[in-house]
Formats: structure tokens, C-alpha cells, sequence
């Protein structure tokens, strides 16, 4: 469909009933691929809803104290404990990860190689610097004794939900990452531009897949503010 | 809206006032193409041909076959259950195998024969045909959903051969029993039937994805979401609730698996086993009741919902007749899916959870039965005076009628708190869900191979073999289904491996176990028949001529019947109507196809749609 054509639609509400009473499409002008990336982020909502509502019910129905959040996930700073310094950062890393992918989709559309594939880049970077980061935290949390079964600061499932959450979360940046380096190479190649087809896939390379890897960053980063809202501010 | 903009079509060109100019208006005309036609992969070697296809048509009948293997052991252990409770003296069984027949038959029949044979199976037969597509939007992608789901399959029937054998838990593997000694494979079976559930959400998801998103992106010109067949509606909504209902699964599963393999307690209170004090403390068995039935639930609607749609357009294609109230059925579909979320812990009524809660989840239940009897009714206006043809699919659609209104007016009673709680546990609730969900769906399923099996082998499949297969199948499950009801009035207790004499349970009762064994046996053979049937007449059938149903869906109006590789040759198809267009007025013949342009029918009163 034509640009003009698509400039035609109605806009607002009024596009709702429209797209889905239309043919061909329900979504005019949206690539399948971006909606397909849509709905499994909705299905992977679920599942960190799942996750996050399960710790609530679990937290709120042990019979030992949870530990508390502020002394456990302390890091000494030249000798003086502070609460949640090194979450802190990683919060920090991973939300601005998110703006270098923005801007890196915001290039690849102009075509703009360079600074599309430094971007994104930049973006694997952060992502590693989180993981890094999220390694340090599991090994010192697990010198002082948490175990995913028991810990010294309360109750056991503090350990259970923590490791369970942050290793499925992490283990999402931790794909995001490697699909950025790939990405990455993709972009200096020029696969974009030549529209080489994908070894596995072998389907037309375009720079809407950045967009739709953007929106898996984005979502991962958004589902970090959650468990980083529920798990050490509460 | 097209009346409305027609109108405004009309306005304008007399505001023009130019008639010259302004040619009479295409009746014709679709919209025009708002995607390049797809690029279709295309395998060059025997592996990519024919195990790794990419090919949507052929990786349905991967998953049906599939499906339909591992049913087969489904139906085998259901037998060997059926013997040993007829029969206790012949000691075939022992109680840990009867409980492990008990789990995987219910697993087998609910997750890996009918959500796999549905989605992935007609899933991917019909949904690019019937939505005139080429292809599933990411063929890759779909190749793979199959591999997992087979991988899942072996690791689902790899239990059998592991120390201790598979699990006993029962198909809802409750903890903390499922991963505590004293149940069938507790340490063993329970940890590969978990990952094999993982493994089948990951290998759905990358299915779902491609279903969804080829309904939503990929249809036909002209092709609008109220033009589509029911049977589209019917899969496209289960795999809704499928994307937002397995998450729940998978959760379950894999905090089940830290709690059996790394000693956690997510769901572990503190218990005594055997004398010892076990490690775990505090944890909450009832969370994982609810992780499992807000999957649970949506689960029964997404074996029903497809057999909903599916019926539906069995019912009109062979009672020449338009579908009654299709925005009904259509809205039925979806408002039945977005309840189905609501209701889940009505499984749960004797869990020991709060009581009004179970007042809420009785209430959201009753409810869903508006849809639900919506579509009972249109099912039968669609048969209200039409040319009813008793042909093999509508014979199985007419036993799905019935059996499901059975199933469901049991549910009525069992979505009651209050008669619900002495009836839990019984074999009143065996009989209601194996009429609602295992026998309903079943019967469309037959219906569906017999309707669709000339479009994937090009022939017709013996017509008195499936008659006598399904006369024998229908009666043969109410011979067992029905003495189940009373047996659950009177007390028995479902789960059992062996009925004892006790004061409340008589001797005509126990008997009764003997009547539905020898009926299983004979409907078990019966499927037999069907599996000759099926396999034979890919050889021998006869020979199916184009359209051999004068259906107006698509997947009938392909260049090649069965379709070949890219489904439509050189053009994609038009599509001018919906499909149910059957027995129009002043129409030359009683069927017009979706394809047929509107110029070739005029003076033919169709419906607008």
C-alpha cells in the first residue's frame, strides 16, 4: 500500500473499527513481522505476570519473615552500606540501552549504516555491562549465602523468586544481546541495504527487523523497571 | 461503512453532474493489493522436502499425524484402565500403573492429541487455504513449532522407559504430591513430563505467532474479518487464548521443576514423608492449583472453540444453508474465549479457598453459558428446513450437537459451589468433561478428516466404513459415558484403581464397570476402522472430483485440487462475499463460491455481507 493511500485512513478510535473491518490487513501499514513481535511480547507479559503475581502470593504467604530488601541488596561504598547502589546503575545501563536502540532504529530508516550499527552497538553493550552487572550480584548474594532454597536473612523463597525472576529476565537480555551483535554485523555488511536473505530464514533482509528487535528491547528493559519496582524497592 | 461510503460515492458523482465522465462503477472491483505477494521458500533437497518442510499444508498433516500416533497410545492406555476396573481379579495393573495410565491418558488427550490436531494440525491445513494466503507468514518459524512439538512428544513418551516410569500425579499434577514419594514417578517421570509441557508452549508459541498473524495480515483482497469461514474464527481465537493462557503453564511447570530438582519450596508447605521431615517449608500448594487452572481453563476452550467453528461450517456446507446469525457466532466465539479466562478456580471449589470467591467463579460460569447456548441455538436454525444431506461430516456434526448439549447442561450442575462439592471427585465429572470435551471434539474431529480428506489426498474416504464407525462410535459413548453419570450420583469415586464392596456402592453398580469396559473395547475397535479407513483410502478411495462438497470457502477453489505448493498458481484469489452462500434465490446453482464475482450471479438475492 502506497503512503498516500495509508494517509487517507481514518485516525484515532476511528482507525479501530476501521482496520478490523477492512480486508487483506488489520493492521494497515504494519509489516507482519512487527505485529507478530507485538503479540508474542504480549504472551511474554503473561508469563513475567505470572512470575511477579506467583512472588507476590508467595511473599505474602511464608511463614518466616522476608528478608529485608534494603540490607540485602546493600553494597558497600568505601565502607558505608548503601541500599541498592549497584541496582541503581543497572537500572541506569539498561534504560539508556534502550535510547541508543531507539536512535539506532531511527538511523537504520535513513540508512544511515554507520551510526545505525555503532548504535546498536552501544546497545549490546549495555546489555553485556547488565548481565555483567547481574553476575556480580548473584555471586555476592551467593557468597553471603543465599541459596535458591534457603538464605540466612529470612525466607527461603526469597532466594527461589529471586533467582528464578532475575535468571528468566536476564536470560532474556542475555538473547537480546547475542541477536544485537548479530544485528550489528548484519548492519555493517550492508544486509539491509542489499537485502541479503538470512541463513536460516532465507527471507529478504529489511530495516524494519531492527524496529522489531528495538521493540524486544524496549519490552525487556520495561520488564526490568517492573521486577526492579517490585523486588527491591518493596 | 461501504454503505456509507457508497452513499457518498453517490452524492459526489451528482454533485459532479458530469455523466460523461463518470462511468458506471466496477461491480467488480476489490480493493487493490496492499502487500506484494509473498515469497514462498522453496526446498531443494529430500530432508527439506520432507521432514524439514516449510510448507503449511504439509506441516499440518505433520502435526495431525503425529497427533494422532500419540492419541493412539492415549486410546490403548484408556483400555488397559478400562480392563483393570471391570475386571480387578485379573490383576493386570498394579496401583502405581494404574495412576500412570490415569495422568498420561488425560495429558496425552487433552495437550498432545486435540490442541496439537486443532491448531497445529487444521491450523495449518486451513488457514492459509481458507484465508488465501500462499503461505504462513513465517514458514521457518512454523517448521520449527513442529520439531519442538515432536521433540516434546519424545520426551512426554521417554517417561515410560525412565526409572520408575512415568508420572502418577493425575493429568493436573497437583504438588506437593506430584514430586513426593509415594506417587509414580515422583523424582523421575513428573521432571520429563514438565519439560515436555515447556517444550510444548515454546514449540505453540512459534506456531500461535504464525496463526495469528496470518489471519490478522496475510488474507485474500476482499477477504474482511466477517467474511472469513467460522472455522478461521474458531482457530484464530483459541490460539488467542492459547498465546495468553500456556504462559501460566510454563510457569507452573518450571517452578515446579526448581522445587523437585533444586529443593526449592514455591510450592512446598512443610511436610512429614515417610517419617522424615522434608527440607521444603512454606510454600503454597494452592498457587500452583491456580497457575494451572487460569491454563486450565482457557485450555477446554481451545479444543472447543475450534470444534465450534469447525461444526459450524460443517452444519452449513451439508445442510445447504447459511449459517445462522454469523456475527452472533462470530461474537459467541469471542466473548465465549475472553470468559474463559474468568472462570478458572471453579476447579478449584474444594481446595479450600474462600467460599464467596467460589460464588464469583460460579457466577462468571453461569455466564459463559449465554454464548455457549447462543450457538446451540444457531447451530440449530442453521438446520431449521434446510437440504440436510446425511452425509459423513454432517452425521458426525449432528452426534456433536447433542453430545456437547449433554456435556454442557452437566456442566450447569458442576459449575454450582453447591452441587459441586458432593459430586467433585466422582465419576459424574469423568462423564461431564469426557462428553464435553473429549467426545464433542472428537466427534468434529472425525467430521473434519471426513470433510476435508479429498482436499489433502485428492480422494474420498469409504463411505460405509465411516458410517458403521459412526454409529458405533456415537452410541458406544453414551453406552459409557451415561451409566458414568449415575455412577458419580451414587458415589464412586473417580481415580480409583480398584471399587470395593462398601455399604453405598451396589453390586448393579459395580457391574456397571463391566458394561462400559465391553463398550469401550468395541468403540476402541471401531476406531480401528476409522485408522483402516483413513490410510487406506489415500490408496483405494475414490477418486474426489473439484469441490466434491460444493463448499464456498476457499480451500475448494484452489487451480489444483489437493493444492499444491504456493496454494493458488500464478494469482491470488478475490473474494466478493462470505461462504455461506448457499441456496440463494434466483442463483443458477445452490452454491456460490467466495471467488464468484458479483457480475456473474446478478438477479441472485445474496445477502450482503
Amino acid at each position: 500500500m502506497s503512503d498516500s493511500s495509508l494517509d487517507n485512513l481514518p485516525k484515532g478510535w476511528k482507525s479501530v473499527p476501521n482496520d478490523l473491518g477492512s480486508d487483506q490487513t488489520a493492521f494497515k501499514g504494519v509489516q507482519w513481522g512487527k505485529a507478530m513481535m507485538w503479540i508474542f511480547l504480549l504472551s511474554d507479559t503473561f508469563i513475567f505476570s505470572c512470575f511477579l503475581i506467583s512472588y507476590m502470593k508467595g511473599r505474602a504467604s511464608t511463614v518466616v519473615d522476608w528478608p529485608n530488601t534494603s540490607h540485602v541488596f546493600s553494597l558497600d561504598f568505601m565502607g558505608v552500606p548503601v541500599p541498592l547502589l549497584l541496582i541503581a546503575i543497572m537500572t541506569f545501563v539498561l534504560i539508556t540501552s534502550s535510547g541508543t536502540m531507539a536512535l539506532a532504529v531511527k538511523y537504520g530508516y535513513e540508512k544511515n549504516r554507520k551510526m545505525c550499527g555503532s548504535l546498536i552497538l552501544a546497545t549490546a553493550i549495555g546489555g553485556l555491562i547488565f548481565v555483567g552487572m547481574q553476575a556480580f550480584e548473584w555471586s555476592k548474594l551467593i557468597h553471603e549465602g543465599v541459596r535458591p532454597w534457603s538464605n540466612p536473612f529470612g525466607a527461603g523463597q526469597f532466594g527461589s523468586y529471586f533467582f528464578m525472576i532475575t535468571g528468566f529476565h536476564g536470560t532474556h537480555v542475555s538473547i537480546g544481546v547475542i541477536f544485537l551483535f548479530i544485528f550489528a554485523r548484519k548492519v555493517f555488511r550492508g544486509d539491509f541495504d542489499t537485502g541479503r536473505r538470512g541463513f536460516f530464514t532465507t527471507m529478504k533482509s529489511d530495516y524494519v527487523s531492527i524496529e522489531i528487535l528495538g521493540l524486544y528491547w524496549h519490552f525487556v528493559d520495561l520488564v526490568w523497571v517492573f521486577i526492579f519496582a517490585f523486588f527491591y524497592l518493596w | 461503512m461501504s454503505d456509507e461510503y457508497e452513499h457518498k460515492l453517490e452524492a459526489k458523482s451528482d454533485y459532479t453532474g458530469d455523466a460523461s465522465s463518470v462511468s458506471t462503477p466496477d461491480i467488480d472491483a476489490v480493493p487493490d493489493a496492499e502487500l506484494p505477494d509473498q515469497e514462498l521458500y522453496h526446498s531443494h533437497s529430500w530432508w527439506t522436502t520432507y521432514v524439514f518442510s516449510q510448507d503449511a499444508k504439509y506441516i499440518g498433516i505433520q502435526y495431525a499425524l503425529t497427533a494422532i500416533g500419540t492419541g493412539l497410545l492415549g486410546l490403548v492406555l484408556s483400555w488397559l484402565m478400562r480392563i483393570q476396573l471391570a475386571w480387578p481379579g485379573l490383576g493386570w495393573l498394579e496401583p502405581s500403573s494404574y495412576y500412570q495410565f490415569v495422568t498420561m491418558h488425560g495429558m496425552i488427550m487433552v495437550v498432545y492429541l486435540l490442541t496439537a490436531l486443532f491448531l497445529g494440525g487444521f491450523g495449518n491445513l486451513l488457514i492459509p487455504l481458507m484465508c488465501g494466503a500462499r503461505d504462513m507468514a513465517f514458514p521457518y518459524v512454523n517448521m520449527l513449532s513442529y520439531w519442538a512439538f515432536v521433540v516434546a512428544v519424545v520426551v512426554l513418551l521417554a517417561s515410560f522407559f525412565v526409572p520408575g516410569g512415568p508420572t502418577g500425579a493425575g493429568w493436573t499434577l497437583y504438588p506437593p504430591q506430584a514430586i513426593t514419594a509415594g506417587t509414580p514417578g515422583y523424582n523421575g517421570g513428573i521432571i520429563l513430563m514438565l519439560i515436555s509441557l515447556i517444550l510444548f508452549v515454546a514449540g505453540f508459541t512459534m506456531g500461535g505467532l504464525n496463526y495469528i498473524i496470518t489471519v490478522l495480515q496475510l488474507r485474500a483482497r476482499g477477504m474482511t474479518l466477517m467474511r472469513l469461514p467460522l472455522t478461521i474464527w474458531g482457530i484464530f481465537t483459541a490460539t488467542v487464548l492459547a498465546m495468553f493462557a500456556f504462559p501460566a503453564l510454563l510457569v507452573g511447570c518450571l517452578m515446579m521443576t526448581l522445587d523437585s530438582l533444586l529443593g526449592t519450596s514455591f510450592f512446598m508447605p512443610a511436610m512429614v514423608s515417610l517419617g522424615e521431615t522434608l527440607t521444603h517449608e512454606g510454600g503454597s500448594p494452592i498457587l500452583f492449583q491456580h497457575l494451572f487452572w487460569f491454563f486450565g481453563h482457557p485450555e477446554v476452550y481451545i479444543v472447543a472453540l475450534p470444534a465450534f467453528g469447525i461444526v459450524s461450517d460443517l452444519l452449513s456446507v451439508h445442510s445447504r444453508k447459511t449459517i445462522f446469525g454469523y456475527r452472533m457466532m462470530v461474537w459467541a466465539i469471542v466473548g465465549i474465549g475472553a470468559l474463559s479466562f474468568f472462570v478458572w478456580a471453579h476447579h478449584m471449589y474444594v481446595s479450600g479457598m474462600n467460599p464467596w470467591f467460589g460464588f464469583f467463579f460460579a457466577t462468571t460460569t453461569l455466564i459463559i453459558a449465554v454464548p455457549t447456548a447462543i450457538k446451540v441455538y444457531n447451530w440449530i436454525l442453521t438446520l431449521w428446513r434446510g437440504n440436510i444431506v446425511l452425509s459423513l461430516p454432517m452425521l458426525f456434526s449432528l452426534g456433536f450437537i447433542v453430545t456437547f448439549l449433554n456435556g454442557g447442561l452437566t456442566g450447569l450442575f458442576l459449575g454450582n459451589v453447591t452441587v459441586d462439592v458432593p459430586l467433585s471427585d466422582t465419576y459424574f465429572v469423568v462423564a461431564h468433561f469426557h462428553m464435553v470435551m473429549g467426545i464433542a471434539p472428537i466427534l468434529v474431529v472425525f467430521g473434519a478428516i471426513y470433510h476435508w480428506y479429498p482436499l489433502v489426498t485428492g480422494r474420498m474416504m469409504n463411505e460405509t466404513l465411516g458410517k458403521v464407525h459412526f454409529w458405533i462410535t456415537f452410541i458406544g459413548s453414551y453406552a459409557i459415558y451415561f451409566p458414568m453419570h449415575y455412577q458419580g450420583f451414587v458415589g464412586v469415586p473417580r481415580r480409583y484403581f480398584e471399587i470395593y464392596d462398601s455399604p453405598y456402592i451396589d453390586v448393579s453398580t459395580l457391574l456397571l464397570n463391566k458394561f462400559i469396559t465391553i463398550a469401550v473395547l468395541i468403540v476402541g475397535a471401531a476406531q480401528l476402522l476409522f485408522l483402516y479407513n483413513l490410510f487406506a483410502s489415500a490408496r483405494l478411495g475414490k477418486k474426489a472430483e473439484k469441490n466434491p462438497w460444493k463448499a464456498n470457502s476457499l480451500e475448494w477453489q484452489t487451480p489444483q485440487m489437493p493444492p499444491e505448493h504456493g496454494n493458488w498458481g500464478k494469482e491470488l484469489p478475490k473474494v466478493y462475499r462470505w461462504p455461506y452462500d448457499f441456496s440463494v434465490p434466483g442463483a443458477k446453482e445452490d452454491y456460490i463460491p467466495q471467488t464468484q464475482p458479483p457480475s456473474e450471479i446478478i438477479g441472485a438475492k445474496v445477502e450482503k455481507t
